[in-house]
C-alpha cells in the first residue's frame, strides 16, 4: 500500500489514516500471501526439521582476524574482489617451477588452490565479529604460560624431520581445520550434510571426517575422559536453527592455543536456497579473557564429495624423512672424509 | 450352513496359500533368509535402518572357518591371540584361483606389517561392516551414510544412481529399496584392502552386492555377494547378523588410528632408531 497506490485509489493520506484500521487485516494477509508466492521458503525434511542437506563449501579468502591496517567491518564489492585476488596470487606463487612449493604440489594444476573452487560471497574483512575489532581477544596469563610450556615441550622433541611425530598433524593427514569451529581448510573445502532420525551428519571432505551430531533431545556429552579431535557434539533445534555444543577436545587440538576445556557453540541457519549462515562462539576462560565469535557463510556446490584417502597416499612423509636421513648420512661421510684427510 | 462352510473354506484356503507363499520366499534365499518382519518406517516411508550397529563375529581375524591361533607377535601373549570362528562365507572356504591362493598365503605370512588395518588404512567393503567396532547408519532419502568407528571411515550410498569418478578404498555405492531390503551395488574399488587379518584379498575388478534387511527391532541381516573374476573362480557370499548397540548413549566415538600406525610405517626412517 504505497503512495502511488493511494493516489490511484483517489484517497488522500488523511482518508487512508482513517481507513487503515479497517483494511489492515485484509491488506496484511494479501501481502503475506504475495510474499510467500515470490520468496524462498525454508525446505524441511520429511520429519519437519529445517533441511540443511546437500553439498556445501566455506571456501574463502576472508581471514579469521582482521588485518592490522583495516578498520572497517565490511569491504565494498570491489575491495573484497581485490583482496581475494591478492590472496589468490600469493597461492599461485607456489607453482613457480623450481620452488619448494612446486616440488611438493602444483596447487593450481590439481585445483587445490582456493581460486578454482566456488568462493563464498562475503564482504566481511574478518571472520571474527566479536570482539568488535575483528581480532582474537587478549590471552590470559594461564594461556600464555601454557603456550610457552607447549613450545618448550615441542623443542624437546627435536627437529621437525627427526621422526614422523615431529611433523605437523595436517601433513600427517591426522587433522586440519576440521573444527569445530569449521574454518575454511585451504584446500578440499567441501562438506556434505545428511540428516537421519535424530541425527545430523556433517561429512568433511578433508581427511574424510564425519561429525555425527545427535539431535534427539536425549543425547548428553560423553564422559570427560573421552577426548576427540572433533570433540563430542550434542545438537538441538532452536526454532529453525541447529545449535551444536562441543566439548571434550583432545589435548592435541590446541585450537589457536586453547586448552582442552574449550567449548564451541555453533549455529547453523539456512537463510536461502544457496546459503547456510554459520555462527560460532569459542569459550575458554583459561585461554582468552572473553569468548570470541565468528560468522561466515556456507554456500552450495555440486556434489559428490570424493574419498580423501590422505594417509593412505601419503608418500610425502616417507620421501621427506628418507631424504633427510640421506642428507645426514652424506654429511657424516663428508665429515669423516675431512677428518681422515687431516 | 453350506454357504457358511464354503465361506470358511475360502478363508482357510486363503490362509494356506499365504503361508505357502511366505515359506516359498523364506526358502529362496536358503537358511539365512530374513523371516518376514516389517521394519518401522522413516517419515519418507522406507524401512528405518537408522542407528548404531555392530557385527558380533570373529570374521575380522579370518572370514573362513578357523581354529584358535597365536597372535602375530609372541610379545603380546594370549590377549591378542586369534579367537576361533565358524566363518561367514557360505560353503565355508573361498574359491581362490591357484595363483591368487599363493598371493593370499604370502599376505598371511606378512600380515603383521602388511595388513591395511595395521597401517590404519581405510578398510574397504565388506570388511568395514564386520570389524569389531560399531558403525552408524544415517538414513536420508537421497543419501544413506555409514559412519564407521575404525579410522573414521565413511561410505556414501547414493539412492539416485551416480557413477564413480575414480577407484577408491571404500568403492562407489548405489542403493535401492527392494521391499524390506536395502540393496547396494558397489564397484570401483582399488586393489589394496583386505577382507580380514588373514590376508584374504581382492582385485580392483571386485563388485559387491549387499542386501541389508531388518529381521527385528534390533537386528539386521547383512548379506554380501562378492564377484571378482581375477581372484576367485566364482562369486561367493557372506551372511552375518548386525546388532543394534542398545546403550542409551550409544554413539560413534572417534578412533583416529594414524598416530598408532606411524612407527610401523615410518619407524625405520627415524633419526634415532626405535629400540
Amino acid at each position: 500500500m504505497n503512495r502511488r497506490l493511494l493516489a490511484s485509489l483517489g484517497l488522500s493520506p488523511l482518508v487512508f489514516a482513517f481507513s487503515v484500521v479497517l483494511i489492515a487485516p485484509l491488506t496484511a494477509a494479501g501481502q503475506a500471501q504475495k510474499a510467500v508466492a515470490k520468496a524462498w521458503s525454508l525446505p524441511r525434511t520429511p520429519d519437519g526439521k529445517p533441511d540443511l542437506q546437500g553439498f556445501w563449501t566455506n571456501n574463502s579468502y576472508v581471514p579469521l582476524e582482521r588485518a592490522n591496517n583495516v578498520t572497517k567491518e565490511f569491504y565494498t564489492k570491489e575491495e573484497a574482489a581485490a583482496a581475494a585476488k591478492r590472496s589468490a596470487e600469493r597461492e599461485s606463487e607456489q607453482t613457480v617451477p623450481g620452488t619448494t612449493g612446486d616440488v611438493h604440489y602444483d596447487f593450481t594444476q590439481f585445483a587445490l588452490d582456493r581460486s578454482q573452487t566456488r568462493l563464498t560471497e562475503n564482504l566481511r574483512t574478518s571472520i571474527i565479529v566479536e570482539p568488535a575489532n575483528g581480532r582474537m581477544p587478549p590471552v590470559t596469563a594461564e594461556g600464555k604460560r601454557r603456550g610457552d610450556e607447549r613450545a618448550a615441550a615441542r623443542k624437546q622433541q627435536g627437529a621437525q624431520y627427526d621422526k614422523v611425530q615431529n611433523i605437523v598433524q595436517g601433513s600427517r593427514c591426522i587433522f586440519q581445520n576440521a573444527g569445530p569451529p569449521m574454518l575454511p581448510p585451504g584446500y578440499n573445502p567441501a562438506y556434505q550434510i545428511v540428516q537421519g532420525e535424530g541425527v545430523v551428519m556433517i561429512l568433511i571432505e578433508n581427511h574424510h571426517e564425519a561429525r555425527v551430531i545427535r539431535t534427539d533431545g536425549k543425547a548428553t556429552q560423553a564422559p570427560s575422559a573421552v577426548r576427540a579431535y572433533l570433540g563430542n557434539s550434542v545438537g538441538r533445534w532452536e526454532g529453525d536453527t541447529l545449535v551444536v555444543e562441543t566439548t571434550n577436545f583432545h589435548e592435541n587440538v590446541a585450537f589457536r592455543g586453547a586448552s582442552e576445556n574449550m567449548k564451541v557453540t555453533e549455529r547453523f541457519s539456512r537463510v536461502s536456497d544457496d546459503e547456510i549462515k554459520y555462527e560460532f562462539t569459542v569459550n575458554d576462560p583459561s585461554t582468552w579473557e572473553v569468548p570470541w565469535k565468528g560468522i561466515m557463510p556456507f554456500v552450495k556446490i555440486g556434489g559428490p564429495v570424493f574419498e580423501h584417502a590422505c594417509h593412505e597416499g601419503n608418500y610425502g612423509i616417507a620421501n621427506t624423512l628418507s631424504a633427510v636421513r640421506l642428507e645426514e648420512k652424506k654429511a657424516a661421510e663428508e665429515a669423516a672424509k675431512k677428518a681422515g684427510g687431516k | 450352513m453350506r454357504i457358511r462352510l464354503a465361506g470358511l473354506t475360502i478363508v482357510l484356503t486363503g490362509l494356506l496359500l499365504a503361508e505357502i507363499s511366505i515359506l516359498a520366499q523364506a526358502g529362496r534365499g536358503g537358511a539365512a533368509q530374513a523371516p518376514a518382519y516389517r521394519a518401522p518406517r522413516t517419515k519418507d516411508g522406507k524401512p528405518n535402518l537408522n542407528g548404531v550397529w555392530q557385527a558380533i563375529t570373529e570374521a575380522n581375524w579370518n572370514i573362513e572357518p578357523h581354529s584358535a591361533a597365536p597372535g602375530p607377535m609372541w610379545q603380546l601373549g594370549a590377549a591378542y591371540a586369534v579367537p576361533p570362528g565358524l566363518g561367514i562365507v557360505d560353503g565355508g572356504s573361498l574359491p581362490y584361483k591357484p595363483d591368487a591362493l599363493a598371493k593370499k598365503k604370502q599376505n598371511f605370512a606378512n600380515r603383521a606389517s602388511q595388513d591395511p588395518e595395521a597401517k590404519c588404512y581405510l578398510p574397504g567393503v565388506p570388511r568395514a561392516m564386520y570389524m569389531p567396532y560399531p558403525f552408524q547408519i544415517i538414513q536420508s532419502t537421497d543419501h544413506i551414510m555409514v559412519s564407521f568407528t575404525y579410522a573414521g571411515a565413511l561410505r556414501t550410498i547414493y539412492m539416485k544412481k551416480t557413477e564413480a569418478p575414480a577407484d577408491s578404498w571404500m568403492g562407489w555405492s548405489n542403493g535401492r529399496w527392494e521391499g524390506e531390503t536395502l540393496v547396494i551395488d558397489s564397484d570401483s574399488f582399488n586393489d589394496l584392502s583386505w577382507f580380514d587379518r588373514s590376508g584374504n584379498y581382492h582385485s580392483d575388478k571386485m563388485k559387491v552386492v549387499e542386501r541389508i534387511t531388518a529381521t527385528g527391532p534390533d537386528h539386521l541381516l547383512y548379506e554380501a555377494t562378492i564377484d571378482d573374476p581375477v581372484v576367485f573362480t566364482r562369486p561367493w557370499k557372506v551372511s552375518i547378523p548386525l546388532y543394534r548397540r542398545k546403550e542409551s548413549n550409544a554413539q560413534i566415538l572417534e578412533f583416529k588410528c594414524i598416530e598408532f600406525s606411524e612407527d610401523l610405517i615410518y619407524g625405520h626412517l627415524r633419526k634415532v632408531p626405535l629400540k
